[in-house]
């Protein structure tokens, strides 16, 4: 799936995760900012590629701003951007 | 078991995530009003997300879909549907046909994901004048019809009239939708009371609703959840009389008798009716014989 344009989805609020999504030239580059970085950084970056592959994203620039947003959110945050970006929604 | 049911808007995680803690029976996932125009593809995919990955054993989900006369519900439909929440709740329902639309597109959706029919119920949500007119046509549309639901909000809107906390102008509504309700065999719920911070006429408002038959009664606060289930439980005096009742009728009937008094009055059909109502809600919530 080819991101066509800038793109974002969620909010800066508690429990919920700002992802914006640009056309990226090389792969995928993920920017993550997290409350909980040191113990979930990790867990956090492997969702946000989980997603990404899912849906076919192959090269893309993505950054992440959460603020404590489970799994579910997050993966909810970036299906969106990601649809927005390719001018899906 | 639905005494209340908690409006939760669809896109705000924070609230979602956590509505499983805050005590009420149900809750209803809202895509519609809660939602701006430019999030609904993000509520609706949020929403999803929420029913597919968490746990809410013990709390109903429900979701509020965009209405038929949008171009958001048939997305709504295909989003929820796989998740099989426990009822969809489908705002402006006017007319018996606003129900079968919505049936058939179910329908289709549930024949294409290999479902089977009618596994996931509607509750029309009835917000308008010509709604309330034809509340019995519509809660008997289709077996997929589980309950109605009253708005108070946009229908006081539609009658031109001023939403008050006394109520008087929802009367006719309140019972013209339970009359219909238990004609067609399902269920009925209130509309929410809208001042948070009244907790004097929350419990009067829900009490209201109570005496005139509804199932049960919807909030868009938690604060108002613990006062609906107080009201829409029986009280331990209820249920004890109503074991009575059916010990009554158990030896009127092993003394080969028609009838027979309990306190002075006489034990008829309606009564165990509703003494045997009152044993299964209490049975629901854990109130066991002679405990309380």
């Amino acid at each position: 799936m080819e991101i066509k344009k800038l793109a974002s989805a969620g909010t800066m609020e508690s429990s919920d995760a700002y992802v914006e999504i640009e056309p990226g030239t090389d792969g995928v580059e993920i920017q993550l900012d997290s409350v909980v970085m040191a113990q979930f950084g990790e867990d956090i970056l492997t969702v946000v590629r989980q997603v990404l592959g899912d849906l076919g994203v192959e090269k893309a620039k993505v950054r992440v701003v959460d603020r404590g947003a489970l799994d579910c959110v997050i993966r909810a945050r970036v299906e969106t951007a990601v649809l927005r970006g390719k001018g899906e929604a | 078991m639905r005494r209340s049911m908690l409006f939760l808007p669809g896109n705000n995680p924070n609230m979602l995530i956590n509505g499983n803690c805050l005590g009420s029976d149900a809750v209803i996932f809202d895509l519609e009003d809660a939602v701006s125009p430019a999030e609904k593809d993000a509520a609706r995919i949020l929403v999803r997300n929420t029913i597919r990955y968490m746990d809410f054993r013990g709390c109903e989900i429900i979701v509020r879909i965009n209405s038929i006369d949008t171009d958001f519900w048939k997305e709504d439909v295909r989003a929820i549907l796989p998740h099989k929440p426990g009822l969809i709740m489908l705002p402006k329902t006017g007319t018996a046909q606003d129900v079968l639309t919505a049936d058939a597109f179910i329908s289709q959706v549930e024949q294409e994901l290999g479902m089977e029919k009618n596994t996931v119920g509607l509750m029309p949500l009835i917000e308008t004048a010509l709604g309330v007119e034809n509340a019995f046509a519509i809660a008997s549309a289709s077996s997929r019809v589980r309950a109605i639901f009253l708005g108070a909000e946009d229908l006081t809107a539609d009658l031109r009239c001023k939403r008050t906390k006394e109520s008087r102008e929802i009367e006719y509504a309140r019972t013209r939708l339970v009359v219909a309700a238990r004609a067609a065999g399902v269920d009925v719920y209130d509309t929410p009371f809208t001042d948070v911070n009244d907790d004097e006429g929350i419990a009067k408002d829900a009490a209201t609703a109570k005496a005139l038959g509804f199932t049960g009664k919807a909030s868009i606060s938690p604060r108002h959840v613990e006062v609906i289930n107080r009201v829409f439980s029986p009280t331990r005096k209820e249920v004890d009389y109503a074991y009575e009742v059916m010990e009554a009728i158990a030896l009127a009937k092993q003394q080969g008798k028609g009838a027979i008094s309990l306190y002075g009055k006489m034990i008829d059909a309606p009564i165990v009716a509703r003494a045997q109502q009152t044993i299964e809600m209490a049975q629901a919530l854990g109130m066991d014989k002679g405990e309380m």
